[in-house]
């Protein structure tokens, strides 16, 4: 055990914070689930890929850096602390690519990722319909073969940034008789294609961050197929391992925001004093977050060394997931009846808490609910019994 | 960056596994828990043959001089197997106590040897705690006064045994005189030694209380997946699943910070003493969420004094509060937290 960065390592932290000292916008970009602030946030990935800094951890040749999962974590927290804008194309960068390295030939590579870097291509998320949902096997959205074209008919649903993304990644069943996770097929396809309809959809906070995807006999090239027709189930629990395991969210976002907490909790003495539970919490939040960063970096040692992440990913999700709640929900009494205040209320600054607060109750929800996490750890952690 | 142990401390910690498994068994551990002095001489030796006692004793005293970080992965074996025995008071705490005692090397000399070899029991008394563990059956006893550290033997002293829920605690109250031949260490050489004692004394404690969270999940996972009602294993039903889930997340995140802790307290961090009271704070709430999850849905054979989950239960209860109660680590970490200069947020973890 060591637990000092290694020269290289320090290096590497100066080197992206001076990079991101002189390139960070001053001003707070519109939500990129709005249209302009989703090209400026789209403009802002094709500023990261200019300094080779919007996919650290890919190899070279792709626009990576090579980066392993420790100056991974390096790389985010200093862009956590620099406040810089939120990743637009993370189903890209973070999701789909270690799938396609893992799954994808080699001419999907060369296609896909280098536009993936530069933000030119920005990804939506295609897992959910209206009958699968956290049975997301019950996937009934069909793409039938036709000499050397997928016809897709159907529709999905909450699919994360599509009303503006480019391109999408899901899953569709490719084999009308199969049932369950069997005959369904992993494809990647342009959401300008003619026969597709998005439907935006009006979230908690009022801004359009997912959408209805309905497909009228879309024609996508098979060649857009990612890994083995049939085999999409598979490929897509890598992505979900992903998701759910280290790269959906850093730990470094949570001790920002405990950070922010601590700030927030000095700034209102009156009523840490009046409500010393609310301090407690504060407290709380901080070692939480603490633990998050410690139990990660303990997992990418052990992903150095070779081990694999299994079932564990999915105590991370409920980890960060409840520590995001608690904290926001913490910042909300601690601001009393200014916690209600939209961000540009003339009279009464409150910050950016009340978005966060918002975003925090999807927490739980995304990227499979905790409580199909706990089945999960249940199941294949604790090895107790399928019901 | 590495925050994996080297392959010989999780092989030792291995072979102390295999060894606990076969030597105490929950039918051995309820065997001393009857008898008068709550100890076994016995499993005391042989975990000496072990090489326990003598784990961070100095080689030049005849230990194998390992540190806080060697310690933590035996401690949490100690905890899962809930061994009854203050091996830790003597082997740890007062061999950290000795070792780091200016000068007095006679005194070194006489107890440390004594100490590896497994022939001597040490009791520690600090103020943290109202009462002293194991007083009666030491043969030397520690104590502060005054930031002061006093040693004398149990005969100098009058001992009043206070009966524990966890009988494997055997906890003395003690009245004794301090005087000059009595003091072995001033108070301010003292001062710095007791804070020494009081943080890997919780460490030892958390790290116990951790495997205490494991052994009862454990036990909760055994039972809901033999037990079967409706015709089915209880263990396939989501409410009893998530109760065990809920468990292992909380034994997930606690874990890193407790072996933290340690490496703080081997490296000699200046914020140790947070790092620890979070360690001690995170294995607390594990090791009774544990406890009410697996008696939950042990259902009423958890109620009963026959179900093993008692025993690991009662020894999670007990420790939770002992060097240090929650109020006192959470005042240790708020005051660093919430005090002006701290260094905190995402870059500041490995500072």
């Amino acid at each position: 055990m060591r637990l000092e960065y290694t020269e290289p390592q320090k290096r590497f932290r100066a080197e992206i914070r001076d990079w991101l000292a002189a390139n960070t916008p001053r001003e707070t970009l519109p939500s990129f689930d709005t249209e302009a602030g989703f090209e400026q946030h789209r403009a802002w990935e094709r500023k990261l890929f200019s300094g080779r800094w919007s996919a650290v951890t890919w190899p070279t040749e792709v626009g990576g850096r090579g980066c392993d999962l420790i100056e991974w974590l390096i790389f985010e927290e200093e862009y956590w602390r620099a406040g810089a804008p939120l990743r637009v194309n993370q189903n890209g960068v973070f999701l789909l690519a270690p799938t396609l390295m893992e799954y994808g030939t080699e001419e999907q590579k060369k296609r896909f990722l280098p536009r993936m870097a530069s933000g030119e291509d920005i990804w939506a998320q295609g897992w959910s319909e209206p009958g699968a949902g956290s049975d997301l096997a019950a996937i009934r959205c069909k793409a039938a073969l036709d000499g050397d074209h997928y016809v897709i008919s159907g529709q999905k649903t909450w699919s994360t940034r599509a009303v503006w993304a480019d391109w999408l990644f899901g899953l569709f069943r490719t084999d009308p008789d199969s049932q369950r996770h069997h005959g369904l097929t992993f494809i990647l396809l342009p959401l300008n294609l003619p026969g597709i309809t998005i439907r935006p959809i009006r979230q908690l906070n009022g801004l359009t961050g997912f959408a209805e995807i309905f497909f009228d006999e879309v024609k996508v090239p098979a060649v857009n197929r990612l890994g083995a027709e049939g085999q999409g189930w598979n490929v897509a629990m890598a992505t979900a391992g992903f998701e759910r395991g280290l790269m959906l969210r850093s730990p470094a976002r949570f001790q920002q925001t405990a950070r922010n907490l601590v700030q927030l909790c000095r700034e209102n003495p009156a009523a840490a004093e009046a409500d010393p539970v609310l301090r407690d919490q504060v407290v709380k939040g901080w070692m939480d977050a603490e633990a998050y960063a410690l139990a990660t970096y303990r997992t990418a040692g052990r992903l150095n060394r070779g081990a694999h992440i299994g079932a564990e990913a999915s105590t991370n999700k409920i980890f960060w997931s409840e520590l995001d709640l608690l904290m926001h929900e913490t910042a909300m009494h601690l601001l009393g009846p200014r916690a209600e205040l939209m961000p540009d209320a003339p009279d009464v600054a409150a910050g950016h808490w009340l978005d966060g607060f918002l975003f925090a109750q999807a927490g739980p929800i995304y990227a499979g609910t905790n409580e199909i996490q706990r089945n999960i750890i249940a199941e294949r952690m604790l090895g107790l019994p399928r019901s | 960056m590495d925050f994996t142990f080297e392959d010989q401390q999780t092989a030792f910690r291995d072979a102390i596994r295999r060894f606990l498994m076969t030597e105490a068994a929950p039918e051995h551990l309820r065997e001393i828990w009857e008898t008068k002095s709550g100890r076994s001489t016995e499993l005391r030796s042989k975990l000496a043959d072990q090489g326990l006692t003598a784990l961070s004793v100095p080689e030049e005293f005849g230990g194998i001089g390992l540190s806080d970080l060697d310690w933590v992965l035996v401690q949490q074996e100690l905890g899962y197997y809930a061994i009854p025995d203050s091996l830790s008071d003597t082997a740890y705490l007062a061999v950290y106590l000795l070792t780091n005692m200016p000068a007095d090397v006679a005194l070194k000399r006489e107890w440390l040897p004594r100490i590896a070899s497994g022939k001597a029991r040490v009791a520690v008394g600090h103020p943290v705690n109202p009462l002293v563990a194991d007083a009666e059956l030491a043969d030397l006893l520690l104590l502060w006064h005054q930031d002061e550290v006093h040693a004398l033997t149990p005969a100098q002293a009058r001992l009043t045994f206070n009966p524990s829920i966890d009988m494997s605690r055997r906890l003395y109250r003690i009245e004794w005189t301090p005087s000059d031949k009595t003091r072995i260490c001033p108070a301010n050489a003292g001062r710095g030694l007791w804070e020494g004692v009081l943080d890997r004394a919780a460490l030892a404690a958390a790290s116990q209380l951790l495997g205490l969270a494991h052994r009862m999940l454990d036990l909760g996972i055994d039972h809901s997946a033999q037990r079967k009602q409706f015709g089915k294993p209880i263990g396939s039903f989501q409410a009893v699943k998530h109760h065990l889930a809920d468990v292992a997340v909380k034994i997930e995140f606690a874990e890193p910070v407790v072996h933290r802790a340690a490496y703080s307290l081997a490296r000699g961090h200046a914020l140790a003493p947070v790092h620890v009271s979070h360690a001690k704070l995170a294995a607390g709430e594990a090791a009774w969420l544990s406890a009410r999850k697996s008696i939950q849905v042990h259902g009423a054979m958890g109620y009963t004094w026959e179900a093993d989950l008692q025993m690991f239960m009662k020894r999670a209860w007990a420790l939770d509060a002992s060097w240090g109660n929650r109020a006192f680590h959470k005042a240790r970490v708020a005051r660093f937290v919430l005090g002006n200069g701290a260094a905190l947020g995402p870059d500041a973890t490995f500072n």
